[in-house]
């Protein structure tokens, strides 16, 4: 692994108003504190370490929800990082609605075989073939709902009693709301108006049976953090993040890719634009915004700069109405 | 860059959500699409304005009732600092939900509306936070537009909160007169105030020093999970992984392990992005040792010449924070400190605090929901700990109630019983 180049440590040791000690006979002067401060992303690197370590070891059957997004691309390395020089002591569970962009299921197998992780697929195309969940009809059509089912479903015929989730709190205001350790009930349910208190770095994972809790442990980064530590720390993310160019369509102000699971219907033109994607996810549902940010740097640049949240510019779930992801947090999704 | 955490407190209505809405409506904080739904929610509740607070209160419960249930996080950075603001609730009923946002804040903002005054939960909520160590607290006068910006409100509301914070431990108290519905003395200075020379709250937020606010003294190293590779390229490895909760460590320094008292030395200190030199809090490493010695999750490191307090018997202040139960001598909990967890017997409750005359109720036999006290615990198993007001990190921890699995109590280390 390549030196610590990233940790800020600067051993300033000779500073004259720095604090000392008496150890016995010996007295030794401390660094100043300043030398001794992590920058922010160190920081919140650290305090996810700590949450993935803290679940590895009071849980019987963890396991980390990975759809292949740049959130969930960051978690599978601040959990490398946690086990280093071990594998992850716990599998990767994908929900899969059969919607994928293809670069993205070509990053995950390869990713994951990088990391010697094992994957476990929770397959949306299987519960709809089960009759487990029903398929939505109409062009608007998407999955993204029938996702609570087939999570749940996952996690009962595994007995995963945590999983790790990449969402983050700044993405949408019932997230900001949620535990780093955010229980549901023996139906998946989440409780907002009765969540555990939560005090400083000392997480209650106490269950009843058939209880299961869902951990967040970048519930305190924010968009902007993520791509400033995929930067600093190189992570390869999937193409689609960077701009390319797309045949695409408008609709409720977004622009959606065309091809087999979503086409345009009357009134709606192809045509092709250099786009990025903000967010990965159903390809039905999530759109693409303009951009010609084609390096880490100049994606920087736009994330930095952009009035418009990840969400708002990109999920057609999330608008639905006001209340529409606490409702659906409610009935058990991520 | 260097981050800031900080959490609102204060009575209900006192302004706390508006704050934090005019504070980043005020940096450009907000975007488009989050600004224009809190316009449509304004509109529809029949408010005449946009109401920051929705920025913040974002549970349909909390929209209904009007008030902030749950704690919010929000972020914002500026070019000198990064912040999480934790938005607290007011209302007394979720005062577990201010403990939560407060107990990992290096700041609290204790609003208190102009016309009121000093308000028993105003007062509940600058305890907590000394209580909790909050190394900063600034007292926002908030509503001052509805005061006439009085230079003589200000200083009548100063004094009252001055008289009791005298009573309190709080390092650096700063009082600041602002409008949270205006914007008067939030990110720019106020007209309306020229008799006011301090800085607006934001600059204050900028500029207060807070590197000085750890412990970087009195190495301690809780291990929280032993990585043993199942690899044959690493077969013989065996590796504490933990988070620094104190001083700093360096390869070759001399430890000591409770609770077996063995000692070794540190071999490296490992992480993922390579040796580490030197580990200080909140670093998140994995230590290894020149012996080789049984250590398990729970246990920890420290230096032979400077170790925590071991013992099975503390006195601590708890704060109670179940409706279901009480606490009372007798009762039998579970506890979690570091990464330990143990049963606790409630030995002895010695006294209870009143909140607004920071009296000790010396007869009192239970502690209820919210209700702050002192009380002696005994621990099926040592602990290792230290002040709290030395380390917030050891000298803290939460109480479960087994049953339940409920978080019921959170605990402050006065120091061992004797
Ligand atoms: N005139 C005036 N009204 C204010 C000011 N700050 C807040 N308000 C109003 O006071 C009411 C309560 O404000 P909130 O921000 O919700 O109060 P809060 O402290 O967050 O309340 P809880 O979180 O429920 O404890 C709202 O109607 C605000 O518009 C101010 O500076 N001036
Ligand atoms: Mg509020």
């Amino acid at each position: 692994m390549g030196g610590a180049k990233f940790l800020v440590i600067a051993p300033n040791c000779r500073n004259e108003w720095a604090p000392t000690v008496t150890c016995g006979r010996r007295t030794r002067r401390l660094a100043s504190p300043l030398a001794y401060d992590l920058s922010h992303l160190r920081q919140l690197e650290a305090e996810s370490i700590h949450i993935f370590r803290e679940v590895a070891a009071e849980f019987e059957k963890p396991c980390l929800l990975f759809s292949g997004g740049k959130d969930s691309i960051v978690m599978l390395r601040l959990a490398e990082k946690a086990f280093w020089p071990a594998r992850l002591p716990f599998p990767v569970m994908h929900v899969d609605t059969g919607h994928n962009f293809p670069e993205v299921l070509e990053f995950r197998d390869r990713r994951l075989a990088e990391a010697g992780a094992r994957l476990v697929v929770a397959s949306v195309q299987q519960a709809i073939d089960d009759g487990r969940v029903v398929e939505e009809a109409g062009p608007r059509a998407s999955r993204n709902r029938l996702q609570t089912r087939t999570l749940l479903d996952g996690i009962s015929e595994h007995r995963f009693d945590a999983l790790f989730g990449g969402a983050r709190r700044d993405e949408e205001k019932a997230r900001a709301k949620e535990r780093v350790f955010s229980f549901r009930d023996e139906f998946g349910q989440w409780d907002p108006k009765n969540q555990r208190p939560e005090l400083w770095n000392l997480y209650n994972g106490r269950l009843n049976q058939d209880e299961h809790i869902r951990v967040f442990p970048i519930s305190n980064w924010t968009e902007l953090d993520i791509w400033h530590y995929i930067k600093a720390e190189q992570i390869e993310i999937p193409s689609v993040y960077y701009a390319h160019k797309r045949e695409v369509f408008e609709r409720d102000g977004m622009l959606l890719s065309t091809g087999p699971y979503i086409s345009p219907i009357e009134g709606e033109t192809l045509f092709v634009e250099s786009v990025r994607y903000r967010t990965v996810g159903d390809m039905s549902c999530t759109g693409a915004i303009e951009s010609s940010a084609e390096t880490i740097d100049a994606v920087i640049a736009e994330v930095s700069a952009t009035r418009i949240t990840e969400r708002g510019a990109t999920r057609a779930d999330d608008r639905v109405s006001e209340a529409a992801m606490e409702d659906r947090k409610k009935e058990g999704y991520f | 860059m260097e981050m800031l955490r900080f959490a609102t407190a204060g009575s209900v209505d006192d302004g706390k959500s508006t704050l934090i809405g005019r504070l980043l409506y005020d940096t450009k904080t907000i975007f488009q699409d989050q600004l224009d739904a809190v316009e449509r929610a304004s509109v529809q509740m029949g408010s005449d304005y946009t109401n920051l607070a929705l920025l913040t209160d974002g549970l349909r419960a909390e929209r209904e009732q009007g008030i902030t249930i749950d704690v919010a996080y929000r972020y914002f950075s500026t070019p000198k600092r990064k912040f999480i603001i934790a938005d607290t609730p007011g209302h007394t009923q979720y005062t577990r939900n201010m403990v939560t946002g407060a107990s990992t804040a290096d700041l609290a903002i204790v609003l208190i509306d102009a016309r009121k005054g000093v308000l028993e939960q105003s007062r509940r909520h600058a305890f907590l936070a000394s209580l909790l160590r909050i190394p900063h607290l600034v007292l926002a006068v908030n509503k001052m537009d509805l005061v006439d910006y009085d230079e003589g409100r200000f200083e009548e509301v100063k004094e009252e909160f001055r008289d009791f914070a005298m009573k309190l431990d709080i390092a650096d108290l700063t009082f600041i007169p602002v409008s949270a519905l205006h914007g008067d003395n939030v990110v720019t200075r106020s007209d309306s105030t020229p008799w006011y020379d301090g800085p607006p709250l934001l600059h204050h937020l900028e500029e207060v020093h807070i590197a000085s606010d750890r412990n970087l003294i009195d190495p301690r190293f809780p291990v929280q999970y032993v990585i043993r590779p199942q690899s044959d390229e690493h077969h013989d490895y065996r590796g504490y992984a933990g988070t620094i909760a104190g001083g700093v460590m360096r390869p070759g320094d001399n430890v000591v392990v409770l609770p077996s008292g063995f000692s070794s030395t540190i071999e490296s200190i490992d992480s993922f992005d390579g040796p580490v030199e030197e580990a200080f809090a909140p670093m998140a490493v994995t230590v290894r040792l020149s012996d080789e010695i049984d250590i398990s999750r729970g246990d920890m490191l420290c230096r032979p010449n400077n170790q925590a307090t071991s013992s099975q018997d503390i006195d601590a202040m708890i704060c109670w924070m179940s409706e279901k139960s009480v606490l009372a001598a007798g009762n039998r909990l579970m506890i979690k400190h570091t990464t330990r967890s143990a049963k606790v017997i409630v030995k002895h409750l010695a006294y209870q605090l009143d909140i607004n005359s920071l009296s000790r109720i010396e007869d009192a036999t239970e502690l209820k929901l919210n209700e702050i006290g002192r009380v002696t615990l005994r621990s099926q198993i040592p602990l290792f700990f230290d002040e709290y007001r030395r380390n917030r990190v050891t000298g803290s921890f939460v109480l479960i109630d087994e049953a339940s699995g409920h978080t019921v109590g959170a605990g402050m280390i006065l120091g061992e019983a004797g």
